[in-house]
């Protein structure tokens, strides 16, 4: 047990560090720009005084360190500071939307998780037949396609054509939740299809793998049926390489939301942030990277210590 | 020749489909101005034109023609696309390359530097460096280039290392052959085949890249003819059972299926690379 927690801690040691990072990169990326931040965004033709109001707005006149910390220390207590663009607090912005953005990713995962490890099993178990072949193809294209293609193809044939779903998902005021849900279900399901190909060819690799085993095969031998092999031999063992999929997909999601939230109009956090880039909004944009970086790192340092706990190896150390 | 002609026989159905989809497109983007019926930025007409004579595929919204704005796009997006990945190689390969054959504190520095790089989702990244840099298709190519080039260099190091311990490496080392004669005619020739079919993926991965920011209108800029900004400009015309803004998705996706299906069948040629296949 020793063991696993070390390796654990080490795990968790390496993501705050991470983290850290890159809030580094987040905060210092500012100082890329070639001369002075202030007149990049005002243009050539603002005066000396607004430039030197506008530094002292955005504390440029501090050194970058110093400001760092200030940064930092903000983002601890809740205040992400102020937006350029309309003066009002960063985090009365970003508090409904990232709930939104983090419901639509949830609905998007609880609909693609199930839905692709059923395909995937039974694309191993029916591995060469048409099947199978046609989900390949099938999983190669979806790859390829942009999420916007998707999106609309969705709209088409499910808003207009067929008028059962809503082609805009106005998720905003309270709402009922099955109403919430049945107004961004499309945006969920567009998410879907972008994640289901990665995750299901994974399952079908990870299976295919251990059907090999001479383990498997004993069981086979012993004549145990086929649907018992597959829940108690070969899926406790596929385990740790599935759920790593599935939770660096999460990640995917919660990032490739942007796209589709501009799409359909949700207001999440994703749009936001498109918004406020066009604006060049920086401290918005600062806060939502930090935000959209930090679950990506937390899901993926998730991925890295359940992979490691579903390790029947290392759960048991000699 | 003859020999490519065996190949390509050789080749199954999906390969076949996508070597023809991408010359296809390649023939499109070199002759656009003989094909496109009228010039990429006139104006040409009313808004929304539906389909017909003169414009095949009616008009944008800006009353451009559709057709030859789609023929453009072919052009500006996918050079967009082959540039970026270009650099990205370029970037990638050589600081791959020069890790794998130096080793040390080179390796080192550099593989930690994109260990970070890569803890963030590139299209964040790419978002936070747009906003300071401002969205101009020079500062686009370099920005994008330079966050899939982390991409490739792990890849590129990944692949050079294990050539860089083999015997024949140590044999021009001891016959004193400097650095770049090693990695050019030693570790370069033997490690192309990864390298080929990542290029392909890594431009189909630039090219949806390129396609999503202009999408959210912070790609190529106007009046530039490009796909991913014509879906956003016609996208109103879904909601009324229109497919015309579907044309250009449609031209990224198929493009981008193409290359998947070539770069699958050179993995298969050059012998399990793949191994979830």
């Amino acid at each position: 047990m020793d063991k696993i927690l070390k390796m654990i801690a080490q795990r968790l040691a390496l993501g705050v560090l991470t983290l850290i990072v890159v809030s580094l990169i987040i905060f210092l990326a500012v100082q890329l720009l070639p001369g002075d931040l202030a007149q990049a965004i005002l243009g050539q033709s603002a005066t000396p005084e607004t430039v030197a109001a506008f530094r002292r707005e955005l504390k440029l006149d501090l050194p970058a360190h110093v400001r760092y910390f200030d940064w930092l220390f903000g983002i601890f207590q809740g205040d992400l500071g102020r937006s350029l663009a309309n003066q009002r607090e960063i985090s009365e912005l970003i508090g409904g939307r990232l709930l939104n953005t983090l419901f639509l990713a949830g609905l998007a995962a609880a609909i693609s998780v199930p839905l692709s490890l059923v395909l995937g099993i039974l694309a191993a178990l029916y591995r060469n037949t048409w099947y199978d072949r046609a989900v390949n193809v099938f999983t190669l294209s979806s790859i390829s396609f942009p999420e916007f293609f998707v999106a609309y193809i969705l709209i088409l044939i499910l808003a207009v054509n067929m008028g059962v779903f809503p082609s805009i998902s106005n998720v905003s005021g309270h709402l009922e939740f099955w109403d919430r849900v049945y107004r961004s279900i499309l945006p969920a399901l567009t998410l879907t299809l972008v994640v289901v190909a990665h995750m299901m060819r994974m399952t079908r690799a990870a299976i295919i793998n251990l059907l090999a085993s001479p383990y498997i095969e004993m069981a086979n031998l012993k004549g145990i049926k086929r649907s018992r092999i597959i829940t108690h031999h070969a899926l406790p063992n596929a385990l740790s390489p599935i759920i790593n999929v599935i939770v660096l997909n999460l990640a995917f999601l919660v990032v490739g939301v942007v796209v589709v939230e501009v799409v359909f109009v949700y207001p999440g956090l994703g749009q936001l942030m498109v918004d406020s880039v066009s604006k060049r909004d920086i401290p918005v944009v600062q806060a939502c990277s930090l935000i959209f970086a930090a679950t990506y790192i937390l899901l993926n340092l998730t991925a890295d210590i359940l992979s490691i706990l579903s390790n029947p190896r290392l759960l048991h150390p000699r | 020749m003859a020999e490519v002609l065996k190949l390509l026989r050789s080749a199954p159905w999906s390969a076949r489909f996508g070597l023809v989809v991408i010359l296809f497109y390649v023939v499109v983007a070199v002759f656009a101005p003989v094909i496109a019926p009228f010039s990429e930025t006139e104006i040409v007409g009313a808004e929304f034109e539906p389909w017909g004579e003169p414009y095949l595929l009616g008009t944008d919204n800006l009353g451009r023609d559709m057709l030859t704005r789609l023929v453009y796009g072919a052009r500006n997006t996918c050079v967009f696309a082959f540039i970026t990945s270009c650099l990205a190689f370029l970037f990638g390969c050589f600081f791959g390359l020069m890790a794998a054959s130096l080793g040390g504190w080179v390796d080192q520095a550099l593989s930690r530097f994109v260990d970070v790089m890569m803890a963030l989702p590139s299209l964040i990244f790419a978002l936070l460096l747009l906003t300071i840099l401002g969205t101009s298709v020079p500062i686009l190519i370099v920005v994008i280039a330079f966050l899939d080039s982390s991409r490739v260099y792990r890849l590129a190091r990944a692949v050079a290392m294990n050539i860089a311990v083999l015997d024949f490496v140590e044999v021009a080392r001891l016959r004193g052959e400097g650095l770049g004669w090693i990695i050019g005619r030693e570790i370069l020739p033997n490690s192309m085949p990864p390298l080929v079919a990542e290029f392909g993926l890594r431009f189909c991965f630039v090219f949806l890249f390129i396609s999503a920011l202009s999408f959210l209108g912070l790609g190529i800029q106007p009046p530039t003819a490009d796909w991913g900004s014509m879906v956003r400009d016609n996208a109103t015309l879904i909601t009324y059972g229109d497919i015309t803004p579907l044309l250009p998705a449609g031209a990224i996706a198929l493009l981008t299926v193409g290359v998947n299906f070539v770069v699958d069948w050179f993995l298969h040629k050059t012998a399990g690379l793949r191994d979830d296949q």
